[in-house]
């Protein structure tokens, strides 16, 4: 509890500037997680396209309201999944995040199972909608 | 990179004519205190210098000053020693719910060895109520403790009213005052205090040394059993060297540091009231210690601000302590009546007597872009 927090180079370069900050505002997916309590809110936006039959996350935002990791966790998180497919994007652990971000203090894996939890939700906001599309 | 301390309530630096005096009882003055031949008894004169020194500062003729490892040691000294030998009397006791966690955690430990422990409110600013404090106060109630000055938000309690309603009642009156020793006039030939927690290291002394004063009478148990030492109530060999810096350092802050502080520290205040949604906690004025300020900076968090004024060299503090799965929010915030979520976008700046009014301007510019540029990625920022 009292024994300090250390970030890796690579947390603090994405929290002094963070990429992909913002909203979506035609965004297909929304995902919002956490709670002010526990001190950390995520709200991850995604943009998918379809494209030779595969549907790719085409651009992402996120808004964080959090400590160091947990900006810096959600922001990795937004670079990660541009690009990929749905089903890419849905096997991506927080473990995957701790390693992009060069690891994260015992403390703080929390922000980036958080982060995978937005993107989580922010899927089944889309598939949710596409389902309501259809009907 | 230059860099600002605003973290004086964590720890201030040894000054250096505290390392002065220090230095020969380390190699040269090396003696056990306790030890008859002369190199015991020069060290022994050394300690009983700097007892009769601090015993003056405080004005407690009538009282012993029993050195310690430090506040948290005498503050569990206190709680814990009088607890267990007052037994008899009985087995409740009295604090508040912004105590430093080394009180708040040794009542819970001694709620589980059965005592019974009352926690007051306090009102926005930080105050206790003291009719709430008079009707709480019962037969079996053996000890009441109530810090001197909030180390989060700068709330200095009035210990002579405390003291004679206590006195009145019978009970002990303990106070941790190692944020205001020496920055907030203690006389406890007036002050009707039983026990009393004072330290070195917030005051330009050493860490590790810190002492406990108790009045005549006050019947009190040992923490640590051994050799007998400080008149048996606190048993190990005595720590010279830092003894020695606890005494000098009681000189080193002056009447004008302390109203040099006050002025930076309403510098800050005036400089950060200009942020939207964003507020003073505790008291203004008189009724606030010298050298805190602590602002709440609404849709941010804490850590995120501290870590952005610490790339730039600035160091505050928040007074969230990280857990394994989240972050629990200040006690001493949601005990005035903060929402989490706004206690954890609250920092604490602690000003010492060596900040400069230049260094204060550039903190509230750097606060105030921080601010700004944290609320961007927000999403709790109205829009």
């Amino acid at each position: 509890m009292n024994e300090g927090i250390r970030y890796s180079k690579k947390i603090m370069d994405l929290f002094l500037h963070p990429k992909n900050v913002g909203e979506l505002k035609d965004a297909d997916g929304v995902g919002k997680v956490g709670s002010a309590v526990c001190g950390d809110i995520m709200v991850i936006y995604i943009k998918v396209a379809e494209q030779a039959g595969k549907k790719i996350i085409m651009d992402t935002k996120f808004r964080t309201f959090g400590c160091a990791a947990a900006i810096a966790s959600s922001s990795m998180l937004t670079e990660m999944v541009k690009g990929k497919t749905l089903e890419e994007a849905e096997k991506l652990t927080w473990k995957d995040i701790e390693k992009a971000l060069d690891g994260l203090p015992l403390v703080k894996t929390h922000c980036a199972v958080l982060a995978i939890d937005a993107l989580k939700a922010a899927i089944k906001d889309y598939k949710q909608k596409l389902k309501g599309e259809k009907e | 990179m230059k860099r600002i301390y605003l973290d004086n309530a964590a720890t201030t630096p040894v000054a250096k004519e505290v390392l002065e005096a220090m230095m020969p009882y380390f190699s040269e003055k090396f003696g056990n205190a306790s030890s008859l031949h002369s190199f015991g008894r020069e060290t022994r004169d050394a300690v009983e210098n700097s007892r009769e020194k601090i015993s003056k500062k405080l004005n407690a003729k009538e009282h012993k000053i029993i050195f310690t490892s430090g506040g948290t040691e005498a503050n569990n000294l206190a709680l814990k020693g009088v607890a267990f030998a007052n037994r008899e009397k009985g087995k409740h006791i009295i604090t508040t719910k912004i105590e430093h966690d080394c009180v708040l955690n040794a009542c819970k430990w001694l709620e589980k060895k059965g005592f019974d422990v009352t926690y007051l409110n306090v009102d926005k600013e930080g105050f206790i109520d003291l009719n709430e404090l008079e009707n709480a106060i019962r037969n079996d109630t053996i000890i009441v403790s109530i810090m001197h000055a909030n180390n989060e938000i700068g709330t200095i309690a009035d210990l002579k009213v405390v003291g004679e309603i206590c006195r009145a009642k019978g009970v002990y009156f303990h106070s941790d005052a190692c944020q205001s020793f020496c920055k907030v006039p203690i006389d406890l030939k007036s002050f009707p205090v039983d026990l009393l927690t004072i330290n070195a290291h917030k005051i330009y002394g050493p860490k590790g040394v810190g002492a406990l004063v108790i009045g005549e009478g006050v019947k009190i148990d040992p923490l640590l059993h051994g050799g007998g030492h400080e008149l048996g109530l606190r048993s190990g060999t005595e720590n010279v060297p830092g003894i020695v810096g606890f005494a000098k350092a009681i000189d080193v802050i002056k009447e004008k540091d302390v109203e040099h502080m006050k002025r930076l520290r309403d510098m800050l205040i005036e400089g950060f009231s200009a942020i939207e949604e964003s507020w003073l906690n505790g008291p203004k004025g008189d009724k606030r210690l010298c050298n805190n300020v602590n602002f709440t900076f609404r849709f941010i968090e804490g850590e995120s601000l501290l870590l952005y004024l610490d790339s730039k060299g600035i160091a505050a503090s928040t007074g969230s302590a990280c857990s394994t799965r989240a972050v629990e929010p200040s006690h001493v915030l949601t005990a005035i009546g903060l929402t989490a979520a706004d206690a954890h976008g609250s920092l604490r700046f602690s000003v010492g007597k060596e900040n400069t009014e230049d260094e204060i301007k550039y903190v509230i510019d750097v606060v105030k872009e921080s601010v700004e540029s944290l609320r961007k990625i927000s999403p709790l920022t109205k829009k």
